[in-house]
């Protein structure tokens, strides 16, 4: 069984009011120096697959469902 | 009913709402409308349960959280319309039949790649976003609408140009974004934006009244064909006066300002009616 790591990330530009407003409650609690914070999504993909398939089908998945190109970048890795 | 009212397929899944206000609307306006679950397109439905495309004239896909919102606002729902339904959408879109988006079904349709669909009708990764409102929160609350197509839109046929609508808003996904710096223009150019914001009264839109911070104060645009449309006010729920935010205040119709929008998709699908 392979593992497929899916790491989804909104580019660069695109707010995301969950990081920001994780960030202010942080330092809201204490914490000092926080330069940001910002939200990703990890997917885990088991799949009967060699390695180098199951690279290319994340990398599928991506793009017909999991990441939307327009604001959101993808990273693919497998184990 | 006769038989000879235009079909609306309310196209619903687990996490939709407002679906019986958007069939509602349509019957207010003359149409049979039918809630059909996402499944019942799938060939994989028992016979009876069966519904195809093909048989309606006017496809609506409601507001909502479809699917939970996992993965992204009507990310789900696309995936499982296109895969249960693909071929027949597009067909659906290309005969240029009515398909109205509303909230959740906005996001859906942008999901599709169905809006803006500038080249292709229906390409296979989205070309646009609704991105987290630039509040940060859900907005729940009266907007103003001001129609602003010259005539491309199935669903504006019977609202004059530079009307101002009371539609109310509920979403925390609806600030419109396309990779293309020029997207408003291009929009514009090809008579795709359908709806802007404004301030009660027509003014610039400045937060609350524009409530996600969308370029342009956009609320709603439609295809290049101008049969699809996708808006984030909800327009099903400002259908009779009594759901009008100022009812009470002196407003006079009888109809709520949504209405218009139902009754000129039926004169799309009825043109001589």
């Amino acid at each position: 069984m392979t593992v497929i790591d899916i790491r989804i990330e909104l580019k660069k530009g695109v707010a995301d009011p969950e990081g920001s407003n994780t960030k202010k409650t942080l330092e809201a609690l204490g914490f000092k120096g926080i330069e940001s914070v910002k939200t990703v999504r990890i997917f885990e993909v088991s799949i009967d697959a060699p390695a180098d398939e199951a690279k290319a089908r994340g990398e599928e998945m991506c793009k017909t469902l999991l990441a939307n190109p327009v604001i959101q970048s993808y990273g693919v890795s497998v184990r | 009913m006769t038989g000879a009212e235009p079909r609306v397929c309310v196209l619903r899944m687990e996490g939709t709402n407002c679906e019986d206000e958007m069939a509602a609307a349509f019957r207010e306006v003359g149409a049979a409308a039918e809630l059909v679950h996402v499944k019942q397109l799938s060939a994989a439905a028992p016979a009876h349960l069966r519904r195809d495309l093909e048989d309606y004239d006017i496809l609506a896909l409601p507001g909502g959280f479809s699917a939970g919102d996992y993965v992204r606002a009507g990310a789900l729902f696309a995936a499982r319309i296109k895969s249960s339904a693909g071929a027949a959408l597009r067909r659906f879109v290309e005969a240029e039949k009515p398909v109205l988006g509303v909230c959740n079904g906005f996001q859906t349709l942008v999901e599709l790649g169905l809006l803006p669909a500038m080249g292709d009708a229906m390409p296979p990764a989205p070309e646009a976003a609704l991105c987290t409102n630039d509040s940060g929160r859900f907005e729940c609350r009266p907007t103003v609408l001001r129609m602003d197509n010259r005539g491309s839109c199935a669903f504006t046929s019977g609202i004059p140009r530079g009307a101002l609508l009371a539609i109310p808003s509920a979403h925390a996904e609806g600030k419109f974004a396309s990779a293309d710096p020029d997207i408003v223009e291009r929009l514009e150019d090809g008579d795709q934006i359908a709806f802007r914001y404004v301030a009660p009264g027509g003014g610039p839109a400045r937060y609350p009244w524009n409530p996600n911070g969308s370029a342009s104060d956009i609320a709603g645009i439609c295809n290049p064909a101008g049969n699809v449309l996708g808006m984030m006010p909800h327009p099903e729920r400002a259908i009779s006066r009594f759901t009008h935010a100022d009812w009470t205040r002196g407003y006079s119709s009888e109809d709520g300002d949504g209405k218009a929008l139902f009754a000129s998709a039926m004169r799309a699908v009825r043109p001589r009616s």
